[in-house]
């Protein structure tokens, strides 16, 4: 019941925002509307119907040579009854996401990691860098039209190339 | 009026206490921690890439990689997300067997935490009485899988083979022997004077902070949120088996502590149960193009033989579609999302790692202790970096 409520408080602020509802392999699954996206992810942690207070995980897929390239998906689970809820939202190439980073804390790693892979830069982040590679390391490995051996593993690695943050 | 001047400390990557790889840069005024920033990614093996172009049978002993403390409890999550995936159910045994190797990885996980946590903060005996019984563990992997750390005993639709009478013994042999061990650690800890001074009120997260932050697992539990995957979406039988979620209130240190230590007699239990109510049958589903016909059939039919080799060579195929699926690891939840696409490879494969958004609350969790509780700090939220930088 609460969930339907969620939804429909939703649809009552924002009317556009959910483009689809389904269900997947029995997981709530919602895709959401570029415009408004923050504000329909903050309705989904501070509602008090079923707030939706931990974000699990943020991942980027590479659908190329599909236009928009990337999906994002956001799982967030509620420690109320713990349900999960998936939520998708379709980015081009190069076009700064929302960080939802002020709504949960846990964002802020998790985008950085997206950032860092997948190349999908988010606005109003606090420390926007990279995470698991270094400062100067070139493309992003995870996107599709990274070859799997690196770019340039034919060359000696020299570590005095490495810059990194301080 | 003596000038105060900060001074910057950097811990790690090469340090003891870190676990690994983690380095910390600490910003210090006198001995109080004013501010820190983890760096991480001395570890990334790029697990995720390479399993974009590896088959699926063949990403399982990557996924012993991730939290290597606990090898068995992570092929449990990738074995039971592709299985969602493909739509097969595993038969009852291999899934008790699994509840076996992956209550007992925690137990090990959480035998190389005591030992490591303890030897941190100063306590040196506690190691060598951890160090000793997870050997027994060790030993019951060897046994069963031929690999003492990183066991690869699952498989897709199964797990490598049945159980042997020595391993059965070799377990009984443990549940019997292990509330000795334990009983052992709380007399040297629990109300150690000591040790309770320099974990009570350290390191303090409540609920709705942690909760924020994307704590999971016994960490998250010490603050008092009961969130364990095994009640909340139990996966491979959990259900059948009676055990309690221990809870912390005040999520300091030592109620993480307590957390874990509570968790060693739960796990025990469940393996108890299981190895008792083992059921009779097949350990692999009866699935050709999923598993492995037994040896002796290959020796005697060639069809048998081509299928073997085709598995080994080509690997299942999955459908298109995408799965979330989460396990409870031992440091927390362990997710792995799951794209296919028709093809004998994952298109994409996420790994949802605990510890990476452990370690992101560090600056919380450390910032106004001492130097010396940041030690203490890192220990009672057991990171791993092999999980963290994947």
């Amino acid at each position: 019941m609460s969930y339907k409520n969620v939804i429909q408080t939703i649809h009552k602020k924002f009317p556009e925002a959910i483009v689809n509802e389904c269900e997947n392999k029995g997981q709530r699954e919602i895709s959401l509307a570029k415009n408004r996206f923050y504000e329909t992810m903050r309705v989904l942690q501070e509602n008090t119907d079923l707030p939706y207070d931990l974000l699990i995980d943020i991942l980027g897929i590479d659908y190329t040579p599909r236009t928009p390239r990337f999906d994002l998906v956001y799982i967030l689970l509620s420690t109320k009854d713990f349900s999960r809820l998936i939520v998708r939202l379709k980015a081009e190439e190069g076009e700064e996401i929302p960080s939802v980073s002020s709504i949960w804390h846990s964002a802020d790693w998790a985008e950085r990691e997206v950032y860092d892979l997948m190349g999908i830069p988010f606005s109003d982040h606090p420390d926007l860098k990279r995470i698991l590679t270094w400062k100067n390391f070139e493309g992003h490995p995870l996107r599709k039209d990274f070859p799997l051996e690196g770019k340039d593993f034919d060359k000696p690695f020299d570590p005095e190339t490495i810059e990194d943050y301080t | 009026m003596a000038e105060s001047k900060k001074m910057y400390l950097n811990m790690g990557p090469h340090h003891p206490a870190t676990h690994g790889v983690l380095r910390i840069e600490l910003e210090l005024d006198g001995e109080t921690i004013v501010n820190a920033t983890p760096r991480i990614g001395y570890l990334h093996r790029g697990i995720e890439k390479l399993a974009e172009n590896r088959n699926y049978q063949q990403i399982i002993p990557l996924t012993d990689r991730l939290d290597y403390a606990s090898a068995s409890a992570n092929n449990m999550g990738y074995c039971v997300t592709v299985e969602n995936l493909m739509g097969t159910e595993v038969p009852k045994r291999a899934q008790y067997l699994r509840v076996i190797m992956a209550e007992l990885a925690r137990i090990m996980g959480h035998h190389l935490w005591i030992g490591t946590h303890a030897l941190d903060i100063g306590a040196m005996s506690v190691v060598f009485y951890a160090f000793r019984d997870r050997e027994m563990i060790m030993d019951i992997n060897e046994e069963i899988a031929g690999y003492r750390l990183t066991p690869t005993f699952f498989r897709i639709g199964g797990v490598a083979h049945d159980a042997t009478p020595k391993f059965i013994q070799m377990v009984r042999d443990f549940v019997k022997w292990f509330p000795k061990g334990l009983d052992g650690y709380h007399k040297l800890l629990t109300e150690n004077k000591i040790w309770t001074t320099r974990t009570m009120d350290i390191g303090t997260i409540s609920a709705e902070e942690a909760v924020n932050y994307g704590f999971t697992g016994p960490s998250l539990r010490g603050s008092g949120v009961a969130y364990d995957l095994r009640k909340a979406f139990p996966y491979s039988s959990y259900d059948d088996f009676d055990f309690q979620i221990p809870v912390g209130d005040k999520g300091d240190v030592y109620d993480r502590y307590l957390v874990r230590m509570e968790e060693f007699s739960q796990s025990l239990k469940i393996i108890d149960q299981a190895i008792e109510n083992l059921p009779e049958g097949p350990v692999n589903v009866d699935n050709p193009w999923i598993s492995n016909p037994d040896l002796d059939e290959v020796q005697k039919d060639i069809s048998a033989l081509i299928r073997r080799f085709m598995i080994h060579v080509k690997g299942p195929v999955a459908p298109e579609a995408e799965v979330y699926q989460a396990v409870e690891g031992a440091k927390g939840e362990l997710g792995f999302y799951l794209v296919g696409d028709g093809s004998e490879h994952p298109y994409r494969l996420k790994i949802r790692s605990p510890c990476f958004y452990l370690a992101s609350a560090l600056p919380r969790l450390m910032v106004g202790h001492m130097v010396a509780d940041a030690i203490a700090i890192i220990g009672s939220i057991d990171v791993v970096l092999g999980e963290i930088d994947r």
